[in-house]
């Protein structure tokens, strides 16, 4: 009787024992990354919405505020979709027969949600939490987080798309270390934590120069204060000054009550 | 026999793991602010409901006339029914910039960024500074917050009542502002004045227009 196995059998062997030892590692890589790709996450992906709304020419070209159409960002856990009845008072006047604009005009008629033109209802939600997450924007923006540390360059989005991934590991980073995250403008030390947030989109509005440390946190998301150095003393001396809790910050219950 | 405990095993755990991929806990049959209803009941499917016609907060009913509809007894109200401090003008001066400034411009001149864009408007946003607005007592501007005025609409949903004062009241400060003149600055202050004097600042802009309404 012939050998069944060839001598090469004994690498394949042992090679195979070795695959199947790195197989669970290769696994949960690949999980990992495909749950933290933009496939999952939809970060960085422009959402079909009903009208092709541009946060960019209303509030950075028109310079209209952010609280102009999200009323209660700074009073409520949510920050608010305007109703039919804010866009049509400038677009009654303007704009007034653009067809891009039909959603709007056949709304503020009807009554009810704007729609895509085949009838299936109202925007497409950008950024959402899981249910059993009790997000409150208000009390970031009373903290002086800017809306684009967490919704990407908005201020630049032609079609919205979703700036950061909105997992718990993200939002525990500046949890944990809120002294990194946290910013006031040299210039204007004197603003609470919220009048910070408009100031900045303000400077932008008159053309002031910006500092690496704004344009990086409006436009880049790369701002945190490294370690060990003068700037994290600032912002440990913001976190005393804003009133952040650091121990009830990473508490379970501060966002899952 | 062992062959089959170890399929049998392996099953067990892999129903194990895939029940935890489940996501009711994610969208759970509750309803948040501006979501989608199913409910037959309601006919455009919005989940928030407008309130019923005549409810009132507890403690919350809006007794006072004059600081609810800028109007007493019929008649627009000439004094701020509110104590002004410089808080309020501030607060004043974040809304108006907020709700107003875009049509009626930083300075209150009619020529906000919504003016300049909208090329040829049938009737462009009033400027503060002709005469009919001057002599305006203050709750005809609380009046147009709350109920709009000519093609302005209401922006009443955005700003709250005492939002709505502080913004009038921020209104009398541009109309000051614009008709002021170099006695008007406290002594200590005219040194920056004259300083400053040649470079552009917010009165050199403003051109107060003629009142179209």
């Amino acid at each position: 009787m012939p050998q069944l196995f060839k001598p090469s059998a004994n690498t394949l062997a042992k090679l195979s024992v070795i695959l199947a030892g790195l197989l669970p590692v290769v696994v949960l890589y690949a999980g990992v990354t495909v749950s933290r790709s933009p496939y999952n996450t939809k970060v960085d992906i422009p959402i079909d919405q009903p009208i092709p709304f541009s946060h960019q020419h209303h509030a950075y070209e028109l310079g209209i505020d952010c609280r102009y159409c999200h009323t209660t960002v700074e009073k409520t856990a949510i920050a608010g979709v305007p109703p039919t009845e804010t866009c049509m008072s400038c677009h009654s006047q303007i704009w007034t027969n653009s067809p891009l604009l039909e959603p709007v005009r056949k709304s503020y008629e009807t009554g009810l949600p704007i729609a895509f033109a085949d009838g299936s209802p109202g925007w497409t939600k950008v950024n959402a939490v899981p249910d059993f997450v009790y997000f409150d924007h208000s009390i970031h923006i009373d903290r002086g987080i800017n809306c684009n540390v967490c919704h990407g360059p908005v201020n630049k989005m032609q079609i919205t798309w979703k700036g950061n991934d909105f997992q718990m590991r993200w939002c525990l980073e500046c949890h944990r270390e809120p002294e990194k995250y946290l910013y006031t403008d040299a210039a204007n030390p004197n603003l609470s934590g919220r009048e910070q947030v408009f100031n900045l989109y303000m400077k932008l509005q008159e053309g002031a120069k910006l500092t690496q440390r704004e344009y990086n946190m409006l436009y880049k998301n790369e701002f945190r204060y490294s370690p060990n150095t003068k700037e994290i003393e600032e912002g440990k001396a913001l976190v005393k000054k804003y009133g952040v809790t650091k121990e009830s910050n990473v508490d379970c219950y501060t966002c899952h009550h | 026999m062992q062959r089959q405990i170890t399929i049998g095993l392996t099953l067990v755990g892999a129903a194990l793991l895939v029940a935890g991929c489940h996501t009711d806990m994610w969208q759970q049959p509750k309803v948040k602010a501006q979501q989608k209803s199913e409910f037959q009941g309601f006919s455009n499917k919005a989940a928030s409901r407008p309130l019923v016609a005549g409810t009132v907060p507890r403690g919350k009913m809006k007794l006072d006339e004059a600081f609810f509809t800028g109007f007493q007894d019929g008649k627009l109200v000439k004094e701020l029914p509110i104590q002004v401090d410089e808080m309020v003008l501030k607060r004043g001066q974040e809304r108006f910039d907020i709700f107003c400034s875009h049509c009626h411009g930083r300075n209150g001149d009619g020529k906000g960024m919504i003016n300049q864009r909208g090329l040829v408007l049938v009737r462009p946003p009033a400027s503060y500074h002709s005469d009919r607005l001057r002599n305006m007592p203050i709750g005809h501007f609380y009046d147009v917050i709350t109920n709009g005025f000519g093609v302005m609409y209401r922006q009443a949903p955005g700003v709250e009542p005492a939002d709505r004062w502080a913004i009038a009241a921020y209104i009398r400060v541009l109309q000051t502002a614009m008709n002021g003149n170099l006695n008007d600055v406290p002594s200590d202050e005219r040194s920056k004045l004259e300083a400053s004097a040649g470079k552009p600042s917010i009165a050199d802009a403003a051109t107060p227009g003629e009142e179209k309404s």
